[in-house]
């Protein structure tokens, strides 16, 4: 059990080093997906906040 | 096609030489025998889950493939960047296989002094460890940048050649592969897997990116030009004046 729980954080920190950095993507990605949801005939603005967003998050989190 | 190689070829070169450091500790520590057959063993165990997990990815929906892998990139691609903003900029220090290798030598000795009997077994994990773990991160590499566009084969080809140019290379010196650049090299693959993943989020989202497959490349200029600005930024003003 504690090899498995070791291997799947070690999976985990492939991906997930600082959790609120991580939290940050995934908060641009759900906004970027609501947009998409709240308006179709403007798909292209859901790229636009998940760009923006991405680039801010990269620049904030020095 | 260039950008999916690239990405592949690059990040498979960073994970190949930290594999090779480990690799080459467990030698060091206990001959080429116990390192060699956990490495061995690694790729093998890396085969198989490509074998059985591979055949899988025909079965997923293309969208939620793309969705899936995109925000995983993101994940991925931006933690790399971060970091290598952070070392650039002299907040964390650089990566130095030297010392990791130095750090994996005492670590295996330190434990050979309590579990003397079971040292070959030991310096096998680590090797074992070291490739499957840094493999699946090529692995993963491969397939987010090659799925979503059919292009699993070439970005393979950029991967393996990483590997075997490190393991040629490595088995020639005998030695960490120090030189290499590290930081630069996850510069630049953070920028491109960064691209990568906003590219594939948004088509996962169905959005239709400009210029389609070559929005990519302008993402990629926008994530490099942040991340150039992120280390001016960061660096204290102490630093700037000494640079």
């Amino acid at each position: 059990m504690r090899t498995l729980v070791n291997v799947f954080r070690e999976l985990a920190g492939l991906f997930i080093d600082d959790g609120l950095f991580a939290l940050a993507i995934g908060v641009v990605v759900v906004l970027a997906a609501i947009v998409a949801a709240i308006a179709p005939a403007v798909p292209i603005a859901a790229g636009a906040v998940l760009l923006v967003g991405c680039l801010g998050v990269l620049l904030y989190s020095r | 096609m260039a950008p999916a190689v690239s990405a592949a070829f690059l990040s498979s070169l960073v994970e190949a030489v930290e594999a090779l450091t480990i690799v080459l500790s467990a030698a060091t520590v206990r001959g080429w025998r116990p390192a060699g057959l956990g490495a061995l063993a690694g790729l093998a165990s890396l085969a198989l889950i490509v074998l059985a997990l591979g055949p899988l990815l025909d079965h997923v929906p293309l969208q939620a493939l793309q969705l899936v892998t995109g925000v995983l990139l993101l994940l991925f691609g931006m933690r790399w960047l971060r970091k290598a903003i952070l070392r650039a900029a002299g907040v964390i220090p650089l990566h130095d296989e030297a010392l990791a290798f130095a750090a994996g030598t005492a670590a295996l000795r330190d434990q050979a002094l309590h579990h003397n009997t079971r040292l070959d077994w030991l310096a096998g994990l680590a090797s074992y460890k070291a490739m499957v773990l840094e493999g699946l991160e090529v692995v993963f590499v491969v397939i987010a940048v090659g799925a979503g566009r059919g292009l699993l084969v070439p970005a393979s080809i950029g991967a393996l050649a990483a590997c075997a140019l490190v393991a040629a290379v490595g088995f020639a010196v005998q030695r960490p592969l120090a030189r290499v650049p590290e930081n630069t090299l996850k510069f630049a693959v953070g920028v491109m897997l960064s691209a990568f993943g906003v590219f594939w989020t948004g088509e996962g989202l169905g959005v239709p990116w400009p210029g389609a497959d070559l929005a990519i490349l302008g993402f990629a200029a926008l994530f490099l030009i942040a991340a150039v600005a992120a280390v001016r930024l960061v660096r204290s003003p102490a630093q700037q004046a000494i640079s």
